[in-house]
């Protein structure tokens, strides 16, 4: 029988580290992502994850199950996150998905987008949907950023998204409705049922949106 | 007509804060039925409904980033490199030193919280009596040290016999030969 996260955790703080290679495993790439889609930089956000399981273990002599352990971590993730998005606001990149990242060892696209369209222009066409996504996502405020990611992307319940954000229930809703209001207007040519986007989305001024 | 159209107003904006745990699948059987029973009759909200899974089906193309090869092992040299936390006890190399160290700093407490002189109130007047020497003792004492007491060893000392003989004032020979 698989054991709880939280039993993992016990087990780490009883001394078994292979406990938390298991943990390393189940959320390393989930909090990447969520740190990735928070920060836009994928060095910052794998700095930053490492920051996350560093605190984890650091913790674990004192380490009490009173939450979900997802609950937890997300939320050193996100004050992580928020602190770092704050520090280094004026100075934020604009990350293109051509762009590569030195990862140390092997250089690396900074994303790995699926192959799944045979031709360029659908390749083209999937990549800028990503980066239009991405872009919207990242306008958003913080709070709703956060929000939006831990409950779409992360599948968190509605309390434990509201104890992440440390607000009530009910201002997680109203936060989250508008949130998607926002990507809704932003996003509209790739959710408006009249509008199909089967090329490149161009913005405003008629140019290609990436 | 105006009343009616307030009312409905007040249910898009009460739909607001249900439709996203509506379109979830995570709103209450109660919440759900309000929720379709206002959909059914509101086009805008109908159509903001069909956008919002729409948005939702549009937002899983965002691709997912892996985690770099080297993420684990860097992780696992920064877990190396932190420094143990250590309490006292863990300086000490054996339970039985430390075990030896903590009796010995009681013992040195104990010792020199002991007074040095007795209190007990028997030993105490004892002690008083013996220090209340009378000063026929005390001349006694003087008379019997032994180089005072020794008389002999004065009245031989040839340095006072050059000493000039004096009326009135005797001393040593000199006293025995103006004799």
């Amino acid at each position: 029988m698989a054991r709880t996260d939280v039993q993992l955790m016990l087990d780490v703080k009883a001394g078994d580290d292979q406990s938390f290679e298991l943990l390393l495993r189940k959320y390393r790439t989930p909090l990447v992502n969520f740190l990735y889609r928070m920060v836009r930089d994928t060095a910052v956000a794998e700095d930053l994850a490492q920051e996350v399981f560093l605190r984890v273990y650091r913790a674990r002599q004192e380490y009490a199950p009173s939450a979900k352990f997802t609950t937890w971590m997300f939320r050193i993730a996100t004050n992580l996150a928020l602190n770092s998005v704050r520090d280094n606001r004026h100075r934020l990149m604009e990350i293109s998905m051509d762009q590569t990242v030195d990862s140390g060892e092997s250089e690396q696209p900074a994303l790995e987008v699926p192959d799944r369209a045979p031709s360029v222009e659908q390749e083209l066409v999937a990549r800028c949907r990503a980066e239009m996504i991405l872009k919207a996502i990242h306008a958003l405020p913080e709070k709703q950023r956060a929000a939006v990611l831990l409950h779409k992307y992360q599948e968190l319940d509605y309390d434990e998204i509201a104890r992440v954000l440390e607000c009530s229930e009910s201002a997680l809703k109203s936060l989250l409705f508008r949130a998607y209001e926002t990507l809704r207007v932003e996003l509209a040519p790739l959710v408006s049922p009249t509008v199909r986007v089967d090329r490149v989305p161009a913005d405003r001024s008629g140019q290609p949106a990436c | 007509m105006f009343g009616k159209e307030k009312s409905s107003v007040k249910q898009c904006a009460a739909l607001e804060r249900k439709l996203v745990e509506y379109l979830d699948g995570r709103a209450r059987p109660a919440d759900r039925h309000a929720v379709e029973e206002h959909l059914s009759g509101c086009a805008s909200c109908r159509l903001r409904a069909e956008e919002f899974r729409a948005l939702w089906t549009a937002l899983d193309d965002l691709p997912e980033v892996s985690p770099s090869p080297a993420f684990d092992a860097t992780l696992r040299t920064r877990i190396a490199a932190e420094p143990a936390r250590r309490s006292f006890w863990d300086w000490l190399p054996s339970p039985r030193l430390a075990f030896a160290v903590t009796a010995l700093v009681v013992m040195s407490a104990w010792l020199s919280s002991v007074p040095r002189v007795t209190t007990n109130p028997t030993v105490v007047s004892q002690a008083s009596q013996a220090s209340e020497v009378s000063p026929e003792s005390d001349f006694g004492m003087i008379r019997d040290l032994p180089v005072l007491e020794n008389f002999d060893v004065v009245s031989k000392f040839d340095a006072l016999s050059e000493l000039p003989v004096t009326q009135g004032r005797p001393t040593g020979e000199g006293v025995k030969e103006s004799r």
